[in-house]
């Protein structure tokens, strides 16, 4: 097993975990962590696959350098405005859950 | 060349005292009672730490500009380091000085811990 | 492979698992922000292990450092109630029953597809680095990013504004309001922020030739406003020149484009005459309206008027 397909695997993972907590957890701060851990883990993906070139072509594929780029500024641009949204529902509501997902 | 040889004999040695330092940092950080006395251990131990990882590293630095740039790696880790113990400290003085204002006591003691961390 | 390497690897993946289920599962959120910086700079180093220092570069400032940071505002805000969350947030319980299968199913099918692709495939990396010469710039990843794929990185822009503006709408209150302004604060200030402007416009200037670039030093800049901000709460006016140097980063790179539509061979295909001093530009101007939204993310709230209002 190399290095990229091990790293590869890991990404995997991470966006498992991620995206079970974005869905499951019910405090959205959490969730919003489960979102940025499942972008870790697909970046992890994308960059392990252009590591693999590496063997062939000499370099590291940089066409999925510069997607994951533009995903992790993409990424904290969202957070950034999810936890305006979180703060102002937080201020006017006094929860930091959905509706459905407060204390019974 | 046995001159090279020597020097990562040296730079291992190094870099190995680093990480002990830090290993020891890191001890102090988990079983040291109070904040005050973690931030003690852990700044003072992890910037020793950093300066001899940095000198091990810079044994073995390509040329004169790799040097200066490990150089100015270690004073801005120094810097932020050192002003963020002082930083966390004064904050959780502050905390606990507002907490407890009505009894004197804990002023007292809390003001000399003060001033011990900020030297 | 060295056996120091393989050991290296197998302990960051580990710890990156073990970290990253630590950041989702930790009842405290207060932990569980701090195990994800540890995570996101931990993930740096995964990134330059595989070979992607520009990546690590970004990583470093912007994931583990400008999330952590706007992360751990937001817990202040909440406050000790907001805060709070159940002991096991996680725990598998019927409802989330499926949830979880479908996420299992999901790893399961991604990480046979992984496995199942052939080792040796070269992806586009000869044809990126076949185009290089004429590309303006000899780092593959900028030439990616502002040539070959420069659609992608106008829009990336444009999102970013969307974002702040988003934020502005939103004006939602900010952190607890700061004490009163620390003359160490001060003196941090007076240190890092020269240095945050020449690092940045390094590696602005590097970014053509080795790892770096527009984003990287746009994230430097803007950790040098996070930390004015934090001194001094920083609240942009609503002022022409505010406004416009928000705005300029996406408008140079629209102009580009338009004029190479236009004037030239097809939107956004940079003639290889010039396309070194255009990359120039627009990653120019862009490290500095991104740095702008970026302190203005972490600020939070919306420009004033000159007479106070909004």
């Amino acid at each position: 097993m190399s290095v990229a397909l091990l790293y590869g695997l890991v990404g995997v993972a991470l966006a498992g975990m991620g995206l079970y907590t974005a869905l499951a957890a019910r405090h959205l701060l959490r969730r919003l962590l489960g979102f940025n851990v499942l972008g870790a883990g697909v970046f992890m993906l994308l960059i392990a696959l252009g590591a693999r070139a590496t063997g062939a072509a000499g370099r590291a594929d940089p066409v999925t350098h510069a997607m994951v780029l533009t995903g992790i500024v993409v990424a904290v641009s969202a957070t950034a405005l999810a936890l305006a949204l979180l703060r102002r529902m937080h201020a006017s509501e006094g929860s930091a859950r959905l509706p459905e997902d407060r204390a019974p | 060349m046995s001159g090279v040889v020597w020097l990562d004999a040296l730079s291992l040695a190094l870099i190995g005292a680093g990480v002990l330092f830090f290993l020891a940092g890191s001890i102090g950080l988990l079983r040291l009672p109070d904040l005050l006395s973690r931030l003690h251990a852990l700044t003072k131990a992890d910037n020793v730490g950093l300066g001899c990882v940095v000198l091990g590293l810079m044994l073995q630095a390509g040329d004169a500009y790799e040097l200066l740039r490990l150089v100015l790696v270690w004073l801005l880790v120094m810097f932020a380091g050192s002003l963020a113990c002082y930083l966390v400290a004064h904050s959780a003085v502050t905390a606990e000085a507002t907490a407890d204002a009505a009894s004197p006591a804990a002023t007292a003691t809390a003001a000399p811990a003060a001033s011990r961390d900020e030297r | 492979m060295s056996v120091e390497a393989t050991l290296l690897d197998a302990v960051l993946a580990a710890l990156l698992l073990w970290l990253g289920w630590r950041a989702l599962a930790s009842a405290d959120l207060y932990k569980a922000v701090v195990q994800f910086m540890v995570f996101g700079l931990l993930l740096a180093l995964a990134w330059v292990r595989l070979g992607a220092p520009d990546i690590a570069l970004a990583e470093a400032a912007i994931g583990a450092g400008l999330t952590g940071a706007l992360l751990l505002d937001t817990l202040a805000r909440l406050g000790a109630a907001g805060a709070a969350d159940e002991p096991h947030p996680l725990r598998l319980t019927p409802a989330r029953a499926g949830v979880a299968l479908a996420c299992l199913l999901l790893v399961a099918l991604l990480a046979a597809t992984v496995l199942a692709l052939p080792a040796d495939l070269p992806g586009l990396a000869p044809q990126a680095l076949a185009a290089l010469p004429a590309s303006g710039v000899s780092n593959p990843v900028t030439a990616t990013l502002l040539n070959y794929r420069a659609w992608d990185t106008l829009l990336e822009i444009g999102v970013v504004l969307l974002a702040v503006l988003g934020v502005w709408i939103l004006d939602a209150e900010p952190a607890l309001p700061r004490p009163a302004p620390d003359p160490m604060l001060g003196l941090l200030l007076r240190v890092v922020l020269p240095l945050s402007v020449v690092t940045g416009g390094y590696l602005l200037w590097v970014g053509s030739h080795a790892p770096g670039g527009a984003f990287q030093g746009a994230a430097l800049l803007a950790a040098g406003g996070v930390l004015w901000h934090l001194a001094q709460p920083l609240r942009l006016s609503a002022s022409l020149p505010a406004r416009a140097a928000v705005v300029a980063g996406f408008a140079v790179f629209l102009a580009v484009g338009i004029a190479t539509a236009v004037l030239g061979a097809g939107l956004l295909t940079l003639p290889p005459a010039h396309a070194g001093a255009l990359i120039l530009l627009i990653e120019a101007v862009a490290m500095v309206s991104i740095a702008l939204i970026m302190v203005a993310l972490f600020a939070g709230r919306a420009p004033t008027t000159v007479d106070g209002r909004q």
